[in-house]
């Protein structure tokens, strides 16, 4: 999984942003925008410091002024290119938010006034929570809210990018609409659920701003790791002067910040906040809206993926694919009672079952439809006494309760076992008191589904398929699917108890859901995912939001997660390996004058001790604009078990850190030489 | 170097792995075992409730006064020595500076000695006084580390043990027996054990000495037991009767490392993985045997300038000629590694290299087995460090023994991790520009510089071995070393049973496949880097004024 196969990615570095940030980063460098950063406030406090120190030296006409002036000079861009992290990380957000907020400046709202029917037009920054507006083909919607009446095709595009058009309608779970999106057929009620500047539109614009980003749990401690850090290196460049009295000498001040500041974790320190920001934004561009920075966080440390089987490990719907007559009953008479049954079912189950049967007559006219319900769990037609019912086995008989033939009842649980236990799902079908057998239902597992909980597993990742299907059924899924265990017959009772006692055991937990019904597990879970097409309850008790409504993301969610970590912590590990290389280029620069001896530890044999120092500076600060793109797009994460991931990335970011500036601040001590810069 | 000097140091590493386990599984006894009848009756004595689990600031509260209070008490023996028993020599009361830094010296479990045992201290004062703060103060340090590994032990717990509880039966049931078979086996190997003050002798050439004696054996074992290091005599273990030939010699060295290494196994086993707790030796044993080989290979190859005079072979400055090269490089190494501090060679003389591994040993925060106890809280804090540093790139929060690292681990952690050097380096700065301080080195220029940041290293670390040359008998020595010796010691302390409470506090996450690997050689390589890594970038600069300057003049040929 890679960020850029989610949508098409903007290049990261277009001209524009590139001057939208560069003007940012002088912006930031605001003592107020800069104290929130440890470590860049101390640099930029050095950099304030060494050039005052710098005029103080001009004034009085003293030596070594240009290779002074080059040191400032490098200390203070290495504070902007810092801040220009950050703001390139914003950048594409900034822009995204620009668009979302003049959509939501134009929306305009019809609202109900009193139970007349009649309507009034007002901006749609004036309508309350509970308003009723009206909405009609062509227009936009113009709050958040709940359909309450009418049933209307919504292209959501606006904010999911999606143009299939989705349906929502009064009652059940698809009755949210969102603030920007337009109706495109039909007409709809909504009452508003949303406050101003509560609605999902104005969360999305902080969002995907940043503006009301705060600090994640990890990023506070990893901000005081650095700075005991920097304290550290504060301890051991402060008393060198002390030391270097001893010794019978002097270090000039300049040198001693740049030893300082090339010290301090200034790569990490001023890539912190682009890393957490460029992680949140790879949600967005997924089309996933984390409400805080702390979820991307937990997503990574995801143990328990709770799935739902439909529509995430099986196809979305079920297909009949056989009949299956009891003893006695002729196969031609259980497909026409089947087909008769499902002939007003709009559900594609329904609509495969007369699929299957193939051409018979029509829906008669004086047939009255029995409306599936969660309690009956049966739907079909009457027609005057006589009922023509279809269902899950168990509901068919406790319908019949004891008008049903005990044999024929036992050879038709027989049959729905043996369809269980082949992972298909069997509905019973029923004319009047009379059994006649039963429609096997396949459940068709996706293609590459298996590998994926491989993947998963590897990772230390368990896998729960959530299903409403008969223990024997889901049994046969999941052996088909692989995935770890399953919750058979689940309720949302059932999956709140489940969370509760994964989480007993110190484990995180993922789920997605989208009924009223998954609301508290959604908010118990660490990670819950609402789908977009979900209820607003749903909506508000997940932690994020999935615009596109697919629960497969899920899975996509966690690596996300892993990646944002593992950026973080490879940038750290860089960060800190690289100091060695920087030793040895400004211990030796400035201890040689008082130990000639120490030139042996010169090994990268720089030209001079003011090229040295200008070198290590001059690397320390350049490497923060080259370490932008990384920071912007993550590690490359692959599924791996902690040890492979950790023997990589501790290879290229541990062992390359270490390397990394002894070449390149060779490379720049050549290039300083060459230009007789020092 | 020789055959003979690796089959040493590695005969010696040998027989460390195989004590441990015993050691460590003994030691658990201790930590888990609900209280003895025995025990109870003292309990009730003292007036100590041992069911009650205190929280982890109420075990601070008990460890610091009782460490308060064992300093004002050793400070009265000290001063009062006069008027006190068992003082055949006459010794008056000790200087109040002098007597206040062996107070805290003793108390710290440094045993930085700045007076002379034999022409100082009474009887009295180094069986009542000292050894008595031998054995509590390595108690001290083993209870603090049961507590942290209560903290990764337990899950949801609102205590971290009982202090009072730890310290006695740590004293009662390991050190005192423990002592009294080493004691024993000293006086067999020929260490005097008596209340005489000492005895005359008449040379070969008729002339008259006095030599000193006194109960030596006793104070020998626990000493090197306790990892506290300070010797019955001025001359240490280098002294014949402390250190008689070279069975008590392996001895002396292997019960430095003993109980260090034993509490990694103790560790494992109550944290329900053995593996965890030989992942933690075997970093620390390869930390350690890469300082061995530096210093070994420093010594044996000699001093360049020596050799220009046509002394050729190994560096002999300074060593027993009963111990050689090999033993001298050996035992210097262990006794840095842990914060014991006792000598068989005076370290002043080693070469600038070889020096600068004892020194480098201490600085890197003595967690190279380590104190007794001081060592594994000191190590476990760097693997709270490494876990996080690297953790996160196994894109998990990081966690260690399945509790997650979180900011207020961090927080403490880098506190514990910054003040040893803070004391190290501030105060070596300060007696580096005020003149009282600049009195204090024998030698001039790098070498001199090695002498006042040894100082000040051995006792931030509380290892108490001196590196020779610095007069610090001084009111400005004998002050400023207690202080560092005193933050040192519970500047670390205080954070790592912080830690404690924090992480018992807590939920453990199950292992898994997905979980940060703190078993197996990519994490002991790891840690020991992480190790090395800070404590090298900490203490660089200075070494590199200090015996690295030192080394390049020696190697073109200048002595100052």
């Amino acid at each position: 999984m890679s960020s850029e196969t989610a949508s098409p990615t903007p290049s990261l570095f277009t001209g524009r942003l590139l001057a939208a940030a560069a003007r940012d980063a002088m912006l930031k460098l605001d003592p107020r925008t800069l104290v929130r950063n440890p470590v860049m406030f101390v640099t930029a406090l050095v950099a304030t410091l060494s050039t005052v120190l710098l005029v103080k030296n001009a004034l009085s006409g003293g030596g070594a002024l240009a290779f002074q002036a080059q040191l400032v000079g490098w200390l203070w861009l290495t504070v902007l290119f810092g801040n220009f992290a950050e703001a390139m990380a914003e950048g594409r957000g900034k822009a995204q938010a620009a668009a979302l907020r003049q959509t939501k400046a134009d929306l305009v709202a019809r609202r109900l006034v009193g139970t007349t029917g009649k309507h009034e037009t007002v901006a749609a920054g004036l309508l309350a929570v509970g308003d009723l507006v009206l909405v009609e083909t062509g227009e936009l919607i113009p709050a958040d809210g709940e359909v309450i009446a009418g049933v209307a095709s919504v292209n959501e595009a606006a904010i999911t990018g999606e143009s299939a058009p989705v349906i929502r309608e009064a009652g059940g779970d698809r009755s949210a609409v969102t603030a920007g999106t337009r109706v495109i057929a039909d007409r709809i009620t909504v009452r508003v659920t949303a406050a101003q500047g509560k609605g999902f539109l104005d969360r999305m614009i902080a969002l995907v701003e940043g503006a009301s980003r705060q600090k994640t749990p990890n990023e506070i401690a990893l901000t005081i790791l650095l700075a005991g850090l920097t304290l550290i290196f504060l301890i051991a460049v402060g008393t060198l002067p002390a030391f270097a009295a001893y010794a019978g000498g002097a270090i000039a001040v300049p040198v001693l910040v740049a030893l300082f500041v090339t010290l301090i974790p200034t790569t990490i320190s001023a890539l912190l906040s682009a890393i957490g920001i460029a992680g949140m934004d790879r949600l967005v561009r997924f089309n996933v809206l984390a409400k805080s920075g702390r979820a991307v966080e937990a997503a990574g440390d995801i143990d328990t993926l709770l799935l739902d089987k439909t529509g995430t490990i099986t196809i979305g719907d079920r297909q009949a694919s056989a009949f299956l007559p009891l003893p006695g009953v002729s196969e031609a008479e259980l497909v026409a009672v089947a087909r008769l049954a499902s002939l007003a079912d709009e559900t594609p189950e329904g609509r495969s079952i007369v699929t299957l049967a193939g051409a018979g007559p029509a829906l008669p006219a004086d047939a009255e439809p029995i409306m599936f319900t969660a309690q009956t769990r049966v739907s079909g037609l009457r027609i005057d006494d006589r009922e023509i019912i279809k269902g899950a086995v168990d509901a068919v008989l406790r319908r019949l309760g004891p008008n049903s033939c005990k044999d024929a009842a036992a050879a038709l649980t027989a049959i729905a076992e043996t369809v269980a236990r082949a992972g298909s799902t069997p509905l019973a079908v029923a004319d009047g008191s009379r059994l006649l057998g039963v429609v096997q239902l396949k459940d068709i597992v996706k293609t590459g589904i298996r590998e994926r909980f491989s993947e998963l597993r590897r990772m230390g990742i368990r896998t729960v398929m959530i299903t409403g299907d008969n223990p024997l059924t889901a049994a046969s899924i999941a052996a088909e699917s692989g995935v770890d265990d399953f919750l058979a017959e689940a309720t949302p009772e059932d999956k709140l108890a489940l969370i509760r006692q994964e989480q007993r055991g110190g484990k995180l937990v993922a789920m997605c859901g989208d009924g009223t019904n998954d609301a508290p597990a959604l908010a118990q879970a660490d990670v819950g995912v609402a789908m977009n097409t979900g209820t607003q309850a749903a909506r508000e008790a997940g932690n994020m939001v999935d615009l596109d409504s697919d629960p497969t993301k899920l899975i996509e969610i966690v690596g996300l997660g892993k990646q944002l970590l593992m950026t973080r912590g490879a940038l750290t590990t860089f960060s800190i390996a690289n100091d060695v290389a920087k030793y040895f280029a400004i211990l030796p620069a400035i201890f040689v004058v008082l130990y000639p001896g120490l030139a042996v530890l010169n090994v990268m044999r720089l030209g001079s001790p003011q090229s040295a120092i200008l070198a290590a500076i001059i690397f320390n600060a350049l490497i923060i604009p080259a370490l932008v793109p990384l920071a912007l797009k993550g590690v490359r994460y692959r599924p791996a078990p902690a040890g492979e991931l950790l023997a990589r990335n501790l290879a290229v970011y541990g062992l390359g850190g270490l390397a990394a500036p002894f070449i390149g601040i060779k490379l720049i001590d050549m290039a300083i030489t060459a230009l007789h810069l020092a | 170097m020789t055959l003979t000097g690796w089959a040493l140091i590695l005969l010696f590493t040998a027989l460390v792995v195989l004590l441990a386990r015993p050691l460590g599984l003994l030691m658990h006894a201790f930590y888990a075992r609900p209280a003895l009848p025995g025990e109870r009756a003292l309990y009730r004595a003292l007036g100590v409730d041992p069911a009650i689990d205190q929280s982890w600031a109420a075990y601070a509260a008990s460890l610091m006064v009782f460490n308060v209070l064992g300093i004002a008490l050793l400070f009265a023996v000290l001063k009062l020595q006069g008027v006190l028993p068992l003082n055949p020599q006459r010794f008056g009361g000790v200087d109040t500076a002098l007597a206040f830094n062996t107070a805290v010296s003793f108390v710290t479990n440094t045993n930085w000695q700045n007076y002379g045992g034999e022409t100082t201290l009474s009887h009295f004062s180094q069986m009542a006084g000292l050894t008595v703060q031998n054995f509590l103060s390595a108690a001290t340090g083993i209870a603090a580390a049961f507590a942290l590994i209560r903290g990764f032990a337990r899950r949801d717990a609102p205590g971290i043990g009982n202090f009072w509880v730890d310290v006695t039966r740590i004293t009662l049931y390991l050190l005192l027996p423990a002592s009294m078979v080493l004691a024993l086996a000293y006086v067999a190997l020929g260490v005097p054990q008596t209340l005489a003050a000492s005895a005359t002798a008449t040379t070969m050439e008729g002339g008259r000495q006095v030599i000193a004696l006194g109960p030596v054996a006793s104070q020998l074992a626990i000493k090197m037991l306790g990892t506290n290091g300070g010797g019955f005599f001025n001359a240490n273990s280098a002294h014949p009767f402390e250190n008689p030939g070279a069975l008590s010699n392996l001895i002396q060295m292997l019960s430095m490392f003993a109980l260090g290494a034993g509490l990694t196994v103790t560790f494992g086993k109550a944290v329900g993985n053995l593996k965890q707790g030989r992942a933690l030796l075997a970093a620390m044993l390869l930390l350690f045997l890469g300082g061995v080989t530096v210093t070994y290979a420093a010594e044996a190859a000699g001093n360049p300038v020596h050799h220009a005079l046509g002394l050729f072979g190994g560096n002999m400055e300074g060593k027993e000629v009963r111990f050689g090269v090999a033993a001298s490089a050996l035992f210097a190494s262990i006794t840095t590694a842990t914060s014991s501090g006792a000598v068989i060679a005076a370290h002043d003389s080693l070469t600038p290299l070889g020096g600068l591994v004892p020194m480098f040993n201490m600085q890197l925060g003595e967690v190279v087995i380590g104190g007794v106890g001081s060592g594994l809280y000191a190590v476990l804090v760097y693997a709270i460090l490494a876990v996080f540093i690297a953790g996160l790139m196994v894109g998990r929060t990081p966690e260690y023994l399945g509790k997650k690292i979180e900011a207020r681990e961090m927080t403490l952690s880098v506190i514990a991790i910054i003040v040893p050097p803070l004391m190290i380096l501030s105060l070596a700065a300060l007696a580096c520009v005020v003149p009282a301080g600049l009195a204090g080195p024998l030698a001039k220029g790098p070498h001199g510089f090695s002498e006042i940041l040894y100082a000040f290293t051995s006792a931030a670390a509380n290892n108490g071995s001196a590196f020779g040359g610095l007069s610090g008998n001084t009111p400005f020595y004998n002050l400023l070393l207690a202080l560092g010796m005193f933050v040192g010691r519970f500047g670390v302390i205080l954070p790592v049973l912080a830690i404690a409470g924090s992480l018992a506090a807590k939920r453990t996450v199950p292992p898994g496949p997905g979980s940060f690997p703190t078993t197996g050689m990519l994490w002991v390589g790891l840690l020991a880097a992480v190790i090395l890594i800070v404590g090298g970038l900490t203490f660089l600069p200075a070494l590199v004024l200090g015996p690295i300057a030192d080394q390049a003049q020696v190697a073109a040929g200048t002595l100052l």
